[in-house]
């Protein structure tokens, strides 16, 4: 039995097909593939650099972990301490349960200011959550500041990883969309933009400096939340969050409920951790920590929405409330073998990659077949778990999350080929005398196996993309007796010479 | 039961059984070996490419007036209380920060002159706290230069004993570097919200 708050399963990011159907897609599409190794490439190794120039990197691991592991073990606690000195403080603290809450708290803060558009940070969480889909059907535009983001949004398009949400857009993809669309929503992009990275970001400065002049409210995440003392972290590079969280009257942050950390102390081991491990440096330009409302610098008017939308589901299972630990830095992404082939968008979620093979269904559960896929996209290398700064067992969760799949597949589905095959399997193994009457069966027909290329049905699934392995002349167990009675031969000089 | 109660009721049936996780921190908290301080964090600055010099503090004045000439300055914002000596040397058009400032009024200034609380020489990261000569956080962040002055008494070795050195209370800024993106094919380019320059004096 699950418990906890479930969103609605199968809520589906973009209506995509499932993981493995999308992914055949994606792997067709060469220019994606092309963008993605270099990218991937690229981080990985500028990773590796960052980490190895610290001596204590596993013992910072640990304590990542280990503090991420007692705070949810004590989540409750810290909520509410986190909750009333962040009220002591200043700001106004909302709770929601789901998606649906958090975007109605959100939207009614906007619509009480009487705005029609708002800025937002980067953030996976209202992301997530829909918020820009919900304030869009309240007539409120909520324009997108970091750059990635905006040439998603102007590109009508989605996030495909969470660091560089445009990672699958090549810069002459991106002056296209950018020369295309900003002249609609805003100050268009000069006439002579080139493809060179630094006008690219040159024109979205000047595009969105006039918004964020004129912005009155704004939204954010939140990378930390401190418990003791009621302060938000947020981590970039740009600019764009530190115009965001200072400039406008009233600022609006959904913070995931395992964002908490205990103490602010405690920011000494994430802070070096988070950098290192996302953007492969040793700090990122700007990070902002605010607590509740500062008098006379910044937003004036500060609300915090803590939001569940099945975190405490994922907290109840005992093997994949690991994957709350979650920092979101995106490691695991650049060493995925899987993703590197099919990017983001084939996972058909704003988690995309080993953690949201993971994530999403323990958020949602597998009732989906959305969710239901994405266990099995893993060859389980293992490079992910080497890779988290938070040292999330992401293949042991992966393995948990099918047996899981499997289980809810059964329990609602009756007998399909493949479970009277494993039926049949199990009934044979489960005896040395039918397993030996098998393999003496299997031996008499190698000839005919091996001329197999392909199997009708369901099994073809298995043949098109692998050899039907050859059969050998003489089983184990049958090469095991001849060997152990040919030494005894050796060794009793009474037989045969 | 508002919503409040309801997900402190669900995260109270979600880790019932949780027991409790030991926390080990292990890591380390000052730099090992006895580095030269000023030496690491000038060379980490400068690997951020950001403008940054080591001077002293009678040269201060001149210094400053120096970079923001280089830099043809004609417009200058600075905290409410910065100490009218450090100005001397240039005839930029002065704002003092105070509330009346808007970040409008800031577009079509130059420059902005400030101190710092903390320094971590590891990372080459400057941390604001709105505390003495550093004014509002909006000054440092509409202009499209960034003067800053770092006190070598400020600079500390790792990021552990910054983090032990600040007041959460208060609004902090970490800086390291000029504002940059690799949002583009990971090529990393400097400049796109804040300050697109930084130049840091340390000041011995």
């Amino acid at each position: 039995m699950t418990v906890g708050l479930q969103p609605q399963p199968g809520v589906k990011f973009l209506g995509m097909p499932p993981f493995p159907e999308a992914a055949r897609t994606a792997l067709g599409d060469e220019q994606l593939r092309r963008n993605l190794g270099h990218a991937t490439s690229t981080i990985r190794t500028k990773r590796l650099n960052a980490v190895s120039e610290l001596a204590d990197w596993e013992e910072l691991r640990i304590s990542g972990a280990s503090i991420k592991d007692h705070t949810l073990a004590h989540l409750d606690d810290y909520l509410e301490q986190f909750a009333a000195a962040a009220t002591a403080a200043g700001a106004t603290v909302h709770w929601a349960a789901d998606a649906e809450e958090a975007c109605a708290i959100g939207v009614a803060i906007a619509r009480q200011h009487q705005v029609d558009e708002v800025v937002k940070v980067k953030s996976m969480a209202t992301q997530e959550i829909e918020l820009n889909e919900a304030l869009e059907a309240a007539g409120i535009d909520a324009w997108e500041t970091d750059l990635a983001e905006l040439i998603v949004q102007l590109g009508g398009d989605t996030p495909s990883h969470f660091l560089v949400p445009a990672i699958h857009r090549n810069r002459h993809e991106i002056a296209e969309i950018f020369t295309r669309r900003m002249g609609e929503v805003g100050r268009a992009a000069p006439d002579d933009l080139t493809a060179d990275p630094a006008r690219l970001a040159e024109a979205a400065r000047l595009h969105l400096r006039e918004k964020f002049l004129r912005a009155k409210v704004a939204f954010s995440g939140a990378n930390f939340a401190v418990a003791e003392t009621g302060t938000l972290v947020v981590v970039e590079s740009e600019g764009n969050g530190r115009m965001c969280l200072t400039l406008p009257e009233v600022l609006v942050s959904v913070v995931g409920i395992e964002k908490i950390v205990p103490r602010f102390e405690d920011l000494e081991v994430f802070m070096q951790l988070l950098p290192r491990s996302s953007t492969a440096e040793r700090m990122n330009p700007y990070t902002t920590m605010w607590t509740g409302v500062t008098p006379g610098d910044g937003p004036q008017e500060v609300h915090i929405i803590l939001l569940d939308n099945g975190r405490t589901r994922a907290l109840a299972d005992r093997v994949g409330r690991q994957a709350l630990r979650c920092i979101r830095c995106s490691a695991c992404l650049n060493v995925c073998p899987v993703y590197e082939r099919v990017g983001g968008h084939a996972y058909g979620s704003v988690y995309p990659g080993p953690i949201g093979a993971i994530l999403n269904p323990l958020l949602h559960g597998v009732a989906d077949e959305h969710d239901a896929a994405l266990p099995f996209a893993s060859s389980l290398c293992g490079a992910c778990y080497e890779a988290c700064p938070v040292a999330i067992d992401i293949p042991t969760v992966l393995i948990d999350q099918r047996a899981e799949a499997v289980r809810e597949k059964a329990s609602h589905v009756g007998p399909d080929p493949e479970r009277v095959a494993m039926k049949a399997a199990a009934w044979v193994l489960d005896s040395p005398k039918r397993l030996r009457f098998a393999e003496r069966i299997a031996i008499r027909l190698r000839g005919l196996i091996a001329r197999i290329r392909w199997l009708p049905g369901m099994p073809g699934g298995w043949t098109r993309s692998r050899a039907v392995p050859p059969i050998p002349e003489q089983s184990f167990r049958d090469w095991w007796a001849q060997r152990a009675s040919a030494e005894r031969e050796r060794e009793e000089p009474d037989g045969q010479p | 039961m508002d919503s409040r109660e309801r997900v402190l009721a669900a995260v109270r049936s979600a880790i019932h059984e949780a027991g409790e996780p030991v926390v080990t921190r292990n890591h380390d908290t000052t730099l090992a070996g006895d580095p030269d301080l000023v030496e690491l964090f000038v060379e980490r600055v400068d690997d951020y490419r950001a403008e940054v010099h080591v001077i002293d503090e009678a040269d201060l004045t001149l210094r400053i007036g120096e970079v923001l000439g280089a830099h043809k300055v004609n417009s200058l914002v600075v905290p409410a209380d910065l100490d009218g000596a450090w100005l001397k040397t240039t005839h930029a058009r002065l704002v003092h920060d105070s509330e009346e400032v808007t970040a409008a009024d800031l577009e079509g200034i130059d420059a902005v002159v400030t101190g710092s609380a903390v320094a971590i020489a590891l990372t080459g990261t400057i941390i604001l706290d709105g505390g003495e000569l550093q004014g509002r956080r909006l000054i440092t962040l509409v202009p499209d230069l960034h003067v800053c002055v770092v006190r070598v008494d400020d600079i500390v070795g790792s990021v552990p004993e910054a983090v032990r050195r600040l007041n959460p209370t208060r609004p902090l800024t970490w800086i390291s570097g000029p504002s940059a993106t690799s949002d583009i094919e990971l090529n990393r380019v400097e400049g796109v919200h804040g300050p697109r320059t930084l130049v840091v004096l340390v000041v011995r």
